[in-house]
C-alpha cells in the first residue's frame, strides 16, 4: 500500500482532506523540515508541498531528488505560486542538457 | 603528450589495440543511449510544463474557493467539516524501465467512484464556496498525481542523462585520444627499434664479409 501525503499550512492544505489523502500541517520552515522528515520515515510514495515551506527546504528536497521514492511535488500555496515549480523544471533540463534550451 | 609512460612491447600494443576498440563501442552505444534519453526526456519536460501549469491554475481556483468559505464560516466549522473524509485514495505503484532507468509509474483507484459523492458533510452548514474548493482539489487531483509521476520520472532521467553525457564526454575527449597516443608511441618505437636492428644486421654483414674476402 502506497500512500500521499499534503504538506502545508492549514489554509492551503486542509481541502486536501475531503480527497482522503494524509494531510500533516506546518506553519513554519522548522515544523515543515520535521514533518518532512517523519513523512520520509514512514515510507510516503508521494509528498505534495507548497511552495512557501519549499523555498527553505531546498536542500531536503535535493537530498530525495535521486531516489524512486518519495516524489516530493511543490504544489501553490494560498499564497500563489512563486515559480518554484518552474525553476525546478528549468534546473532539471540545465542538468541533463548543459544549457537551458527552453 | 607528455603523460605516455607505456612499455613499447608488442604485447601492451595488442592490449592497447584491443582495449580502444571497447572503448570505441562503448562510446557508441553510450552516445545512442544518451541521444534516446535525451529525446524521452524532452517529451517529458513539455508534458511536465504542461500539466504543471493546468495543477497550479486548478489549484489557485480552489484555493480562491476555499479562501471565501473559510470568510463566510468559522474556522471551527470548516475543520469539522472536513475532519473525516468520506473518500480514500489507494495509491498503486508499478515502475517502466525507460533505456534502463527505472521510473514509477502511479496509479490510483478512489474508494468512492461517484464524483457526487465525495463531500464527507452535511450541505445545512457549510457554504456552497466549500463544495466548490472540494470539487475543483478533486477535478485537479488526477493531473496532480499525473505530474507527480512525470516530474519524478523527469529529474531521474535529468540524473541519468547527466552521467551518461559525462561518460561520453570522458570516452570521447579523454580515453579514446590518450589510447590512440598510446598506441602511436608505442608503434613508432617499434619502427624505431626495427630499423636500428636492420642497420645493424646490415653493418654487420658488412664487416664480416671484409673479414673473410677482404672486400673494400
Amino acid at each position: 500500500m502506497y500512500k500521499i501525503a499534503v504538506l502545508g499550512d492549514q489554509e492551503s492544505v486542509l481541502g486536501f482532506r475531503a480527497l482522503g489523502l494524509d494531510v500533516v500541517f506546518a506553519e513554519d520552515s522548522a515544523a515543515a523540515h520535521r514533518e518532512l522528515t517523519n513523512l520520509v520515515k514512514e515510507d510516503y510514495t508521494i509528498i505534495y508541498l507548497t511552495e512557501q515551506l519549499a523555498v527553505d527546504l531546498q536542500a531536503d528536497i535535493n537530498k530525495y531528488k535521486d531516489s524512486i521514492t518519495p516524489a516530493i511535488i511543490l504544489i501553490p500555496g494560498k499564497g500563489g505560486s512563486l515559480g518554484l515549480g518552474k525553476a525546478n523544471l528549468k534546473s532539471a533540463v540545465e542538468r541533463a542538457v548543459g544549457a537551458d534550451i527552453l | 603528450m607528455a603523460s605516455v609512460t607505456v612499455n613499447p612491447t608488442r604485447m601492451e600494443l595488442t592490449r592497447l589495440k584491443g582495449r580502444l576498440k571497447t572503448a570505441r563501442r562503448g562510446y557508441k552505444l553510450l552516445k545512442d543511449k544518451r541521444d534516446e534519453l535525451m529525446k524521452q526526456f524532452l517529451d517529458i519536460v513539455r508534458r511536465n510544463r504542461e500539466l504543471r501549469a493546468k495543477v497550479e491554475d486548478g489549484l489557485m481556483q480552489a484555493h480562491a474557493s476555499f479562501t471565501v468559505a473559510s470568510a463566510v464560516m468559522s474556522s471551527e466549522m470548516l475543520e469539522q467539516a472536513l475532519l473525516y473524509p468520506k473518500q480514500s485514495v489507494e495509491l498503486g505503484m508499478g515502475f517502466k524501465n525507460i533505456m534502463s532507468v527505472n521510473v514509477p509509474v502511479y496509479s490510483f483507484k478512489t474508494a468512492n467512484a461517484d464524483l457526487g459523492d465525495i463531500f464527507p458533510y452535511g450541505f445545512a452548514q457549510t457554504s456552497g464556496e466549500l463544495d466548490d474548493a472540494v470539487e475543483a482539489l478533486s477535478g485537479v487531483f488526477q493531473d496532480m498525481l499525473e505530474l507527480a509521476q512525470v516530474e519524478k520520472t523527469m529529474q531521474l532521467l535529468a540524473e541519468d542523462i547527466e552521467k551518461t553525457r559525462r561518460r561520453v564526454n570522458a570516452l570521447e575527449y579523454v580515453m579514446i585520444p590518450q589510447m590512440e597516443e598510446k598506441i602511436k608511441y608505442i608503434s613508432m618505437k617499434l619502427e624505431e627499434n626495427e630499423r636500428g636492428n636492420i642497420t645493424r644486421l646490415m653493418k654487420v654483414k658488412d664487416m664480416v664479409l671484409q673479414e673473410a674476402h677482404n672486400y673494400q
